[in-house]
């Protein structure tokens, strides 16, 4: 499980997470919702070893994350994909998925899982020579999930998968990302300004405000806390 | 600390006290020290134009030796063909470089880091070279300048490195003065402006192009005033004063002075001079090997770079601001 | 037309020992943005280690793989303990790409200090391992020897196997993706820091054989104030800008197209125009194509 405790980080000058603590259990979808500005970006660059923490303890599994190199985080499990369609523009759709499993070095265990991702992703079958930045919006947001999965997670830290997507897009990524927690007990932290369909798909939910968190509970619940929805999820 | 501010006139009382130190200097010292003297005069300005065009515009030039040149050369055949007073060899050297700058200036505003640097490494490389091609230039050996003897009216006991240390000098003073109005006025402002942020700049109004253009032939400028005086101090202009080691020599300057800021510029110049100077006293004691004198120069001005490179990269005066100003 | 046929073999030789400069310069640049004045002084360090092997051997076949490893430790020693503290402290924007520049400077300053020292006067010797007498046609003897045809088989072969390395191998693909996308590398598992360190490690090795073959192909001998590598490190550097600074194949087209018209100036018009023309040649081709021969404005190629 992931144990977040007083969790603070600085840009500079700048405070964007002021004690954050939290927890998700093992197999959980987490959805972290908030304003731009919130911190959100922040708090998954820090669990995945990009940004420093200034203070505070994180433990996944029991292992401290912080002051650790995100190539290392990888091989603990955790898997970040980043804010805006993380692919190698450059690279081919197939040179994509396959760098997530470069560091296993284990060719037989890449291929299934390079045929997983494709039975999750058709799409991304039919493009495998094509450059990555010949793909759509969507497409890319398929193959920067693909090459997460590829690293063989345990926990997936995602940013904002649903930015500038057309919403029948949204739909079938969110369905994936659940689809993905429920049959492979993944642990997932979904970070979205879609604060709506996050919730829709998440177990709990987290509030982010100004860097700190403002409530927390159940999906279900923060979905229907009339307080919740006036403040940040604007309806 | 309270801030102190630094007025203009504050500023011209320095000028004059750096003016008369430099009078009471060649007064006392030798014709050897006068003509070193001469020779920091001569890099300030050289150093002073790649400080404005990297430190303020963010343009890079590997190959300032060759604006030099072409400063030199433009002095030289002013005086050989036109035969023209020095002071006017002086300034046409600064407007053809300038010329030829703002042609360079054209092609290096769309230009970026590596293929500028490139460039005018390549220009540093190529240009000196023509001289051996065409007969008027002087192939190898060169073409004099003669910048004069001093007036009668100076007495016998008046050297002619003493004349050229004075030349230099006070032309470098004037240079100094009108260079730090220049970065201080809305010119200055602008090529900032534009080296922190080229977008914001842009969004705000100013004209990127123009902006790096100008500084370009700005810098040229200076640097073919460099050129004439340095053609001074030597009495000749040949492809061999200005190897790429010249220009590689001036970046070196430039960021011993502290390139961001022009005011360390005296420390760049007077290293570049004083170096070899305290490696031979050095190698002098260093009884043995013979070929230490010689390489002592070189191996220490490359370990100060990567010295200052990782200890102040902002330059000597940014880093002993910082420390004392808290 | 015997002579322009010369010359252009003469062109092409000398420019496929530049594209392998280019390279080297390339391969460090992908790797950490950093333009690499340092790789002329390596290249020179290990062709010395190659003229010393070469004496006590007696094989330029051991000689030059072991000069390459020369290079590549070399080159790998340079980024681990200069270059990389100096980036991992990421200055003031303006200095950005100066500061590595003027740092290369400084290390190229002291490697030539540091042979200088060694060998003060004293040359290191890489004559031609095979005959450097032209082949003859009809009487009369043309510009290619069985040594040129070996330097031009050394340098197709060295490309190859870097396209191969590339393209085909996991190695390669890390260290593509490494150059272009470093942090989503880091967060697919990548160890950018040490593919870096590869990057100038193979970058080191491709330099060294420029070194032994610009020798061999010259004076056969290599000392530290050789005007050889001065044309090594200058060409080199311009025909990778020339060629887009940021592709192998760039950097290929752009030392042969340098070798070529420089070897017909040189033939036709005159040897003091040959840096010159250098210049001229790279501001035209920028001009045109601000980014090189092989652009990498928004489509960068990994
Ligand atoms: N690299 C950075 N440098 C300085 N400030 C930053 C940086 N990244 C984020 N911030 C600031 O930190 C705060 C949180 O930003 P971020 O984590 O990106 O929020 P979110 O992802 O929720 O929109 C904001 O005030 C933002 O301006
Ligand atoms: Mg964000």
């Amino acid at each position: 499980m992931l144990r977040i405790e007083n969790l603070t980080v600085d840009h500079g000058a700048i405070r964007a997470l002021r004690g954050v603590s939290f927890n998700v259990e093992k197999g959980q979808l987490a959805a972290i919702i908030g304003a731009n500005g919130a911190g959100k970006t922040t708090l998954l660059r820090t669990l995945s070893g990009l940004n420093k923490a200034s203070e505070g303890q994180a433990h996944w599994n029991d292992h401290n994350i912080l002051h650790s190199k995100p190539e290392k985080l990888v091989r603990h499990g955790i898997s970040h994909v980043s804010e805006g369609k993380s692919v190698i523009p450059g690279l081919t759709v197939s040179e994509n998925l396959e760098l997530g499993s470069l560091w296993r070095r284990n060719r037989s265990e890449s291929a299934k899982s390079k045929k997983e991702v494709l039975e999750l992703f058709p799409r991304l079958g039919e493009r495998l020579s094509q450059r990555a930045d010949s793909l759509s919006g969507g497409e890319r947001q398929m193959l920067a999930l693909g090459r997460s999965i590829m690293s063989k997670p345990e926990l997936l830290l995602l940013d904002e998968p649903s930015l500038g997507l057309a919403p029948l897009v949204i739909e079938q990524i969110f369905q994936a990302i659940r689809d993905l927690t429920t049959t492979k007990g993944l642990t997932v932290i979904l970070v979205e300004q879609n604060a709506m369909g996050a919730l829709k798909i998440a177990d709990v939910g987290i509030v982010l405000n100004l860097g700190s968190i403002a409530a927390t509970g159940s999906a279900a619940a923060l979905k229907d806390d009339p307080a919740v929805r006036a403040a940040y999820l604007g309806f | 600390m309270h801030k102190r501010h630094v007025t203009n006139k504050h500023r011209f009382i320095g000028f004059v006290l750096i003016g008369l130190l430099v009078y009471i200097l060649s007064n006392t010292v030798d014709e050897w020290k006068s003509f070193q003297g001469a020779t920091i005069a001569v890099y300030v300005v050289a150093i002073a134009s790649i400080i404005l065009l990297t430190g303020y515009s963010g343009q890079i030039s590997l190959g300032h030796g060759a604006l030099l040149a072409i400063g030199a050369y433009t002095a030289a055949l002013t005086q050989i063909y036109l035969h023209l007073p020095v002071w006017i060899c002086f300034v046409a050297a600064v407007l053809i470089t300038s010329l030829f700058g703002a042609i360079l200036g054209l092609a290096a505003a769309r230009l970026t880091g590596p293929y500028l640097a490139g460039t005018t490494l390549a220009l540093a490389v190529g240009l000196p070279s023509i001289a051996n091609q065409f007969s008027f230039l002087g192939g190898e050996q060169g073409i004099s300048f003669d910048a004069g003897w001093p007036p009668l009216s100076f007495g016998e006991a008046f050297t002619q490195y003493k004349w050229f240390f004075w030349i230099t000098s006070l032309t470098a003073l004037i240079m100094m003065w009108w260079i730090q109005n220049l970065l201080r006025s809305r010119y200055g402002r602008t090529w900032r402006a534009v080296k922190t942020n080229e977008v914001a700049a842009e969004l705000s109004g100013i004209r990127l192009a123009r902006s790096k253009v100008l500084a370009f032939t700005v810098s040229a400028g200076i640097a073919g005033m460099a050129g004439a005086l340095l053609a001074t101090t030597i009495n000749n202009v040949s492809p061999s004063a200005f190897p790429l080691a010249l220009s590689f020599s001036l970046a070196t300057g430039a960021i011993l002075s502290g390139v961001n800021t022009l005011g360390g510029v005296m420390i760049g110049a007077v290293a570049l001079v004083a170096i070899p100077e305290i490696a031979s006293l050095v190698a002098d004691r260093w009884s043995g090997s013979e070929s230490v004198p010689s390489l002592l120069p070189d191996f220490i001005v490359s370990v100060l770079l990567i010295l200052t490179v990782f200890l102040a990269p902002k330059g000597p005066i940014e880093k002993f601001r910082s420390r004392h100003v808290k | 037309m015997f002579e322009l046929i010369n010359t252009l073999l003469i062109g092409i030789t000398a420019g496929s020992i530049y594209s392998l400069m280019a390279i080297s310069v390339v391969l460090v640049w992908r790797s950490t943005r950093v333009v690499n004045f340092a790789a002329g002084g390596l290249a020179l360090a290990s062709s010395f280690v190659g003229a010393a092997i070469l004496e006590k051997t007696g094989s330029f076949w051991i000689a030059l793989p072991i000069a390459m490893v020369a290079g590549a430790v070399f080159s790998a020693f340079i980024e681990y303990f200069f270059l990389r503290p100096l980036l991992k402290r990421s200055g003031d924007k303006g200095a950005e790409i100066f500061l590595p520049i003027i740092a290369t400077l400084g290390l190229l300053g002291i490697i030539k200090t540091i042979l200088n020292y060694i060998y003060g006067d004293r040359v290191g010797s890489l004559p031609p391992p095979m005959s450097d007498k032209g082949f003859v046609f009809s009487g009369e003897s043309i510009a290619l020897s069985p040594m040129r045809l070996l330097i031009l088989g050394i340098v197709l072969l060295l490309m190859i196997s870097l396209t191969l390395v590339f393209q085909r191998t996991n190695l390669g693909l890390s260290l593509r993706a490494a150059s272009f996308a470093p942090e989503i590398s880091r967060l697919a598992g990548i160890r950018v820091d040490f593919i870096r360190t590869v990057g100038w490690a193979i970058s080191g090795g491709v330099g060294a054989t420029a070194g032994i073959l610009q020798t061999t192909n010259g004076s056969g001998s290599v000392s530290p104030e050789s005007f050889e590598f001065s044309l090594l490190l200058v060409f080199g550097f311009v025909a990778a800008v020339i060629g887009g600074i940021e592709s192998l194949i760039g950097a290929v087209l752009g030392g042969l197209t340098l070798g070529i018209i420089l070897a017909i100036i040189l033939m036709y018009v005159g040897g003091s125009l040959v840096f010159i023309a250098a210049f001229l040649i790279l501001i035209l081709v920028l001009l045109l194509r601000p980014h090189g021969i092989i652009g990498a404005k928004g489509g960068r190629r990994a």
